[in-house]
């Protein structure tokens, strides 16, 4: 890259150069000093000095290494003038640059560390998802409060606790031994698949959030990419592949105000290269014979995007792939959605039988299914009834008015 | 290193009294048995099993009168069986320890530094 002549997007692209190259810029800075505030801090300063001098010089080269560098240089300052500095030096020396790669051999990106420290299990979940997107999505506490329709100083109070904590508790910035590692890497998968469902039918936002998906697509990627050197991680991948696949149908999710299910979707609108992307994640990971939930999940997603439309889905693989999900993490969700596929294979009378077995009647999907599966039936009184206590149920007004629609169409 | 306290947490539902001494001893050496180990591995600051939750008295000289009365002052179910204070590196190396704690002594285990300042 050469000296970038400015436009009036310059603040645009440094505010995405800025997001981009967050997670990497902070958390080497974490390593360096062995503090997140000081590290936050002293990036904040390179940030200001960035806006004042860009404009005036065009982009560095490489504004990433700038703002490292200039990161740097100030949070060494800030310590040499800092009062406490002894006790700061003190600190800095408990991670002293150079210290060398993890003793169990893998040498591991900065990311990878922040990411395990972040999705700690010694901190809360809420408080994970937000330390998460805060220090790895480099997004802001505005942000993030908006995107989870939370308040700033809820959002504030929540980042700053965790950071408290995972100073007073000396929760390790590093990545856990390898005999750890992959029930660790649930707790960050799981971090990363609820900031993607937020994104994807948000409780209380009127649709959906793009930008969660995207958020939770790339920071996904980032995990893959630095968790390579410690081997194979085929949930990684299911995952990856599970967010790609329900991603791809986004363009065709959405009409008007209302959500379009899947039987109903123009499958035109699909995005291909992600459904091709997700295929062959799914076709790779599955082929190291280690399936777990998510691998599972993005399986019977690569069933329903294979068909060319809904009436050539192979129903009969997607229920034994419920059936395998069953005994990877049984619930009377995973159950309901298997009854759904039941339905199209054995029929709605059988598949109600196992809907009403289910003890789910606050789930507003318990409902919209039943009302379904009583309308094939002709049952129309019940699933007028059904449909109202699943719209009642619902947080999504895109939800809530698909099912006003298909209530409105039943007969009788 | 820091100095973690692994407060082992009893929430009434353990009923010690019912148990023999036999039934008891099995317990009783896990514990020894970790007990080495924290020592051997130079993480033992110091541990102590309490007596039971009935032998408290609870001493209120805030007002600088001495107010003495039996038991726990709170209403909480939970109570401090014992605990053991340790050095450890970081959380996971105290979490580590409180894992093999807590099934040794067949109870939940708290963990939380002290303060460093």
């Amino acid at each position: 890259m050469t000296d970038t002549p400015l436009g009036p997007e310059l603040s645009l692209q440094v505010s995405e150069i800025f997001r981009a190259e967050h997670g990497r810029i902070i958390s080497g800075l974490i390593r360096r000093f062995g503090d997140i505030d000081i590290a936050e801090e002293a990036l904040g300063e390179a940030l200001v000095v960035a806006l004042a001098k860009w404009p005036a010089d065009g982009l560095p080269p490489n504004p990433a290494g700038w703002l490292t560098t200039t990161a740097t240089n100030k949070a060494l300052d800030r310590l040499r003038r800092s009062k406490v500095r002894d006790e700061k030096y003190a600190e800095v020396a408990m991670i002293p640059p150079d210290e060398p790669p993890e003793p169990t051999g893998p040498v591991v990106d900065d990311r990878l560390r922040l990411i395990f420290t972040c999705c700690h299990p010694a901190l809360a979940e809420e408080a994970r998802v937000a330390l998460t997107l805060r220090l790895l999505g480099g997004l802001t506490v505005t942000e993030i409060a908006s995107a989870f329709l939370s308040s700033e100083a809820a959002i504030g109070q929540r980042i700053t606790r965790a950071k408290a904590k995972i100073k007073q508790a000396r929760i390790p910035y590093r990545v856990p031994d390898h005999a750890d590692v992959a029930a660790r890497l649930d707790t960050v998968l799981a971090v990363l698949y609820l900031v993607f469902n937020e994104g994807y039918l948000s409780s209380s936002a009127p649709g959906l959030r793009e930008d969660l998906c995207e958020e939770a697509i790339r920071l996904t990627r980032q995990v893959r990419a630095v968790a390579g050197p410690l081997g194979p991680q085929p949930e990684v991948d299911g995952l990856l592949a599970l967010m790609l696949l329900l991603d791809a149908r986004r363009p065709a999710r959405v009409a008007g105000e209302s959500l379009v299910m899947l039987p109903d979707q123009d499958r035109s609108l699909w995005d291909a290269a992600m459904i091709d992307e997700g295929h062959a994640l799914v076709r790779a990971c599955l082929a190291l014979n280690r399936p777990g939930p998510y691998q599972v999940q993005a399986a019977i997603n690569a069933v329903h995007t294979d068909a060319l439309d809904a009436s050539m889905t192979d129903w009969s693989q997607i229920v034994q792939l419920y059936d395998q999900l069953m005994v990877l993490t049984p619930s009377p969700v995973v159950a309901l959605n298997r009854a759904v596929a039941v339905a199209e294979l054995d029929g709605p009378q059988v598949a109600l039988a196992l809907v009403d077995a289910l003890d789910l009647t606050s789930y507003h999907s318990w409902h919209a299914t039943r009302a379904d599966l009583l309308r094939r039936l002709g049952r129309y009184d019940e699933s007028r009834a059904a449909y109202a206590a699943a719209i009642a149920a619902t947080d999504n007004a895109a939800e809530a008015a698909w099912l006003t629609t298909r209530m409105a169409e039943l007969r009788g | 290193m820091t100095q973690y306290l692994l407060a082992v947490s009893h929430d009434g539902t353990e009923n010690f009294d019912a148990l023999t001494p036999e039934e008891m001893q099995p317990m009783f050496d896990a514990v020894d048995k970790f007990n080495n180990e924290v020592r051997e591995a130079g993480k033992w600051v110091f541990a102590g099993g309490l007596a039971p939750i009935e032998a408290t008295t609870t001493v209120d000289n805030r007002s600088g009168q001495r107010i003495v009365t039996d038991g726990p002052f709170s209403e909480s179910k939970e109570y401090l069986g014992g605990f053991w204070i340790i050095e450890a590196a970081d959380l996971d190396e105290a979490l580590d320890w409180a894992q093999r704690g807590s099934l040794a002594c067949g109870a939940r285990v708290e963990v939380r530094p002290f303060d460093a300042a």
